[in-house]
């Protein structure tokens, strides 16, 4: 393959590993066929199509892929879900709403590179056996739309497409649907719903798996576009060799999205695991802002539990081993000690504060996001996200109560764990994680006794009675 | 603990709930065997254990989105690959609970689940879901009309807190919305528990409603353009676990609490609907649907349980008239009673007609054909009353009682000699007719001059009409709320009519004027004291009715015929249990 050479300025840094991110920014790079062919494209399909279905899934399988999406889960025990001896078409999905906040990896892709994802999407049709899929574009993207449409125009043309694919027996089509900008067709159950016609109502599940109850209640799939792309390098280069690259449960590489107070944010695809925090931000990312000190990070999309930079976690590092004390920068960036930390690898989107940042802010800040996309369907996210969000209104503007916190919290306890769809961890997580990281820095926006914190007029009473009760006592 | 199943050839409870179709479940510490996918919430209640809910409804689909129902669940653990299962000392496995409460209204049972609707998780869900649901409620409740039979309030008794802990600014939203012609939105009431839009979707095949706008802006409307103007869309409000559909004829009206119910049934088509009056005092106030799954299922159409209204109207006849010259005047039931007999005896038994009507009971169709019997005619005739099925619950048979017709007067066709009667009457050969609850002027094609020329005219009404003006005795009935009896739908199936009020203070029931009719143009008849009575006659005479009585119909009737007829809602909603999309 001809040697890669980057634009001026957005080199990768030597200590990442470019698999999926190879042509992303690359010099005399363009989204189009030609060049993808010219790069060594559609290989890995054409290879793919030499084997049994079965074969390409055992490849996954045994590359142990997890879903780059957020959730982690193994992608070839997905694809195994499909009930056997399934008559109904399946569909594949290629989830490409990408809308945590924090992540922005897939968008490069799709602008970029969209002959990857198109390639990795039919390999991953032939494995499943779909004959139709489709790609579920965020409102946001609208000029990747147009490229992707571009580019499966090209795939159709060269025969990587359409009926009898490079002369095979498989034939596959695929659409491409543009949302209607909501973070809950993320979900992938509202997504189905979305791409049915409906509301992004997500599903309650059981019965509704995908897998086996999906889009117009057949088989579905639904990967991510960094996780379809994947499948491609694993065909290339066979699932135990994929396997080698980063940690044992925690193979192959992933995109890290940096943003916040670090010197350089950007994307950067690392091996899983191989690389810690503090190699990421004080290596790979230059470090904190001049003359600051790294306060807080949120290591896997802002639904992810913040981790507190000062903190020491005691986890088995590596996974399997003993516990031990580790501090925040030696937590390496793999989906399992990220866990044992007490938060998720989640999508990749590493949000850093520094010394400047006010908790109650940022905290405000997550809340009023979930609130404003919650999706409405079932009860505690619905309520309980805007009622957090205006806890944290009152807090920001120094109205809050130090009760206010202990609402705040048991507001989120009563969402985690009792909704529908995830969602209800997604909103609930932040408010958890800063409460419990964070206390004692909320505690000190709180005023005790500021009147806009106590309009209810029991408490109201309740305090009246025991300021008398305390007068009287204190009086001689 | 035994490491493995029991030595002994004892068969394991697994086993013998499996012979019969079973499994076994443990709910709150008690096993009980259920059918395997029976849905964690119908297998709560068939061990009678409450579990709250508001989104769930056995007709309708689950999306299970209010989150009351959630309990916990158990099931064994996996044995590690190799190893066999190992059972307890009483044969059951060992029950892991799952952290993580899940929803009972959409999950099934398998074989040693458990379910627990107590504990502290449970506790703390169902309390958690309860502030959501109040927080931005209105708590309206002294204005309200779903007061008294409110969820929120049923629940929040047990599951509530006793001061609100939320202090923000509640959301606002639109109030008193008129989505319909007889129903209004409060959308600030709703829940958004779906059961209006399911129900509007599912059942009423009339997908009017949805939600717009996202998270707790989340609002109940009705599509762009679109009314909610469905024959159903008053079952919305029955459904409407709080008072955000509340229909416009009841509204305001009275408090529920004050209202006393009686189970009856439908008389304006030939399903029967069966039905709930509501009354205080001598006024209904409304009519509802009740369940009877062979019936009505739990619906039924508005155009029928609005229809009481004329029963408190004020042309009702309150006393029997006589006519004397030109001019009717108020009389008393003994001299009404027996001008009408005699002058029926002035004439020869055919030179008389009975024309009954299909809203009639059993009991007085019974009657009526003794009437006729004692006249010596066998003009007897029910005036037909036919329209066009709705293909759900409207019947193209618009009388309720034509099965029940066909069995008593032993006649395939009951309409039959209307035509002979109305020729009869226009030729003058007909000089007598008694007619029971029609207005043959307007229902029966009849001329008001051929009514006119008739020497002698006996009618039953309730409100007055043409054929009222036109009768030389007039004697004022019951109306179907008024009075008891029992009717056969177009199934075949037999069914009690129930009284909720008392007729107007002169007007009578109406198997008793037949009875008096009767009894005055033959006193020897042996008096009739009880309903009951006529229906033991029916009994001894007609085989469908044999060793029935009244008490033996009970709420929900029984098939006594087949008639090949079938409803074209129940059938639908077959389909739907059949695919598992509704408990049914």
């Amino acid at each position: 393959m001809p040697k890669v050479t980057y634009i001026e300025g957005k080199e990768p840094d030597e200590r990442e590993r470019r698999l999926i991110f190879r042509n992303i920014d690359r010099k005399g790079w363009n989204p189009s066929l030609k060049k993808y062919l010219s790069d060594g494209g559609y290989k890995a399909l054409k290879k793919s199509l030499q084997m049994e279905p079965g074969e390409v899934t055992q490849e996954v399988k045994q590359s142990g892929l997890r879903g780059r999406g957020g959730a982690g889960f193994p992608t070839g025990v997905k694809w195994g879900f499909i009930p056997p001896g399934n008559k109904k078409p399946v569909y594949l999905i290629c989830n490409c709403d990408e809308s945590e906040p924090g992540t922005f990896k897939d968008r490069y892709i799709v602008h970029q590179d969209p002959h990857q994802l198109i390639e990795g999407m039919v390999i991953s049709c032939f494995a499943v056996g779909a004959k139709l899929a489709y790609i579920y574009i965020r409102e946001e993207f609208p000029e990747a739309a147009r490229i992707v449409e571009n580019a499966i125009k090209e795939a159709r043309k060269a025969g990587f497409l359409g009926e009898k694919i490079c002369g095979s027996d498989f034939s596959c089509e695929f659409y491409i649907h543009r949302g209607a900008g909501a973070y809950i067709c993320g979900e992938e159950t509202g997504l189905i719903e979305s791409l049915e016609g409906k509301r992004p109502y997500p599903r309650i599940k059981p019965p509704y798996f995908p897998a086996a109850m999906g889009l117009y209640m057949c088989p579905t799939i639904v990967n991510n576009v960094e996780t379809l792309c994947h499948v491609k390098h694993i065909i290339e280069m066979g699932g135990e060799s994929y396997a080698e690259i980063g940690t044992p449960r925690n193979t192959g590489t992933r995109i890290i999205c940096v943003s916040g107070d670090v010197q350089k944010p950007g994307y950067y695809e690392i091996e899983v695991g191989k690389m810690t925090m503090g190699e990421l931000l004080n290596d790979v990312c230059g470090g904190p802002l001049e003359g600051r000190t790294f306060k807080a990070v949120i290591p896997g999309g802002s639904s992810a539990k913040i981790l507190r930079c000062s903190d020491t976690y005691n986890v088995s590092c590596p996974p399997g081993t003993d516990k031990r004390e580790i501090t925040f920068d030696e937590i390496p960036l793999d989906f399992d000690t990220m866990a044992a930390c007490g938060s998720m690898a989640g999508s990749g989107g590493v949000i850093v504060m520094d010394d400047s940042r006010r908790m109650s802010w940022v905290l405000n800040n997550i809340n009023e996001f979930y609130a404003h996309e919650s999706c409405g369907q079932c009860t505690p996210c619905r309520e309980g996200s805007t009622w957090m969000k205006k806890i944290t209104d009152r807090l920001v503007a120094g109205k809050a109560s130090p009760a206010d916190l202990d609402t705040l919290e048991s507001v989120a306890y009563q969402i985690d764990g009792k909704t529908i769809c995830a969602f209800g961890e997604a909103c609930s997580w932040p408010v958890e994680g800063m409460i419990d990281k964070f206390r004692d820095e909320l505690l000190t926006d709180t005023a005790e006794d500021h009147p806009a914190a106590t309009r209810n007029p029991e408490q109201k009473a309740q305090r009246r009675y025991l300021k008398g009760v305390g007068a009287q006592v204190g009086s001689p | 603990m035994a490491d493995s199943a029991p030595a002994t050839a004892e068969k394991l409870p697994k086993d013998l709930a499996a012979e019969k179709g079973l499994v076994n479940v443990q709910v709150d510490d008690t096993w009980i065997q259920v059918p395997s996918g029976t849905r964690m919430i119908e297998v709560c209640k068939m061990a009678e254990k409450e579990v709250p809910h508001y989104c769930y409804h056995t007709k309708l689909s689950s999306p299970g989105n209010c989150r009351m129902c959630l309990v916990q669940m158990g099931m064994p653990s996996r044995p590690a690959p190799g190893e066999s299962p190992s059972y307890e000392d009483d044969g059951y496995q060992q029950i892991s609970w799952m952290p993580r409460p899940v929803i009972a209204c959409a999950n099934t049972v398998a074989e040693n689940m458990g379910i627990r609707t107590t504990g502290d998780l449970v506790e703390e869900c169902r309390n958690g879901v309860m502030e959501f649901l109040l927080i931005n409620h209105p708590l309206d409740c002294p204005i309200c009309d779903q007061a008294g039979e409110c969820g929120l309030q049923e629940f929040s008794v047990e599951h509530g807190r006793g001061s609100s802990r939320f202090e923000e600014m509640k959301v606002k939203k639109p109030k008193n919305v008129e989505i319909g012609p007889r129903i209004r939105l409060d959308d600030e009431r709703c829940i958004m528990c779906s059961r209006c839009i399911r129900f509007m979707d599912e059942v009423a095949d009339d997908s009017v409603l949805g939600f717009i706008d996202r998270g707790t802006h989340t609002k109940l409307t009705v599509h762009p353009g679109r009314r909610l103007d469905s024959n159903y869309s008053l079952n919305t409000a029955d459904i409407c676990p709080v008072g955000a559909l509340t229909s416009n004829d009841f509204r305001f009206q009275m408090r529920v609490w004050f209202l006393k119910e009686t189970k009856s049934i439908d008389v304006n088509c030939g399903t029967g609907c069966n039905t709930v009056i509501w009354t205080r005092g001598n006024e209904i106030f409304r009519v509802t649907p009740r369940e009877n799954n062979e019936v009505n299922s739990s619906w039924m159409p508005d155009s029928h349980r609005l229809n009481f209204h004329y029963l408190h109207s004020e042309t009702r006849l309150g006393d029997p008239f006589v006519k004397t010259g030109a001019k009717h005047e108020v009389s008393d039931w003994p001299s009404a009673t027996s001008k009408a007999a005699e002058g029926l005896n002035r004439f020869k038994g055919e030179e008389v007609a009975v024309i009954g009507s299909g809203r009639m009971t059993n009991e007085e169709l019974y009657l009526l054909r003794r009437l006729s019997d004692t006249l010596e005619t066998d003009l007897l005739s029910l005036v037909p009353r036919l329209g066009e099925s709705d293909g759900k619950l409207i019947s193209a048979d618009r009388n309720p009682n034509t099965s029940g017709a066909k069995l008593i007067w032993a006649s395939k066709n009951p309409y039959a000699k209307l035509e002979t009667i109305r020729q009869g009457v226009a030729e003058g050969k007909i000089k007598a007719l008694i007619v029971f609850y029609e207005d043959l002027l307007a229902d029966a094609q009849f001329e008001a001059n051929d009514l006119a020329n008739l020497e002698f005219l006996v009618s039953n009404h309730i409100l007055t009409n043409g054929t009222a003006k036109a009768s030389h005795v007039v004697l004022p009935g019951a109306g179907f709320a008024e009075k008891r009896g029992s009717l056969v739908n177009i199934t075949g199936r037999l069914q009690r009519l129930n009284q909720a009020i008392s007729p107007p203070p002169g007007a009578m029931d109406d198997w008793e004027i037949i009875r008096d009719l009767i009894k005055a143009l033959e006193p020897e008849v042996p008096s009739r004291y009880l309903l009951e009575e006529v229906f033991a006659e029916i009994a001894e005479e007609v085989d469908e009715f044999e060793e029935l009585n009244l008490s033996k119909i009970t709420d929900l009737g029984i098939p006594i015929m087949k008639t090949g007829e079938s409803i074209p809602l129940l059938e639908s909603e077959k389909n739907r249990i059949t695919a598992g999309e509704i408990v049914g």
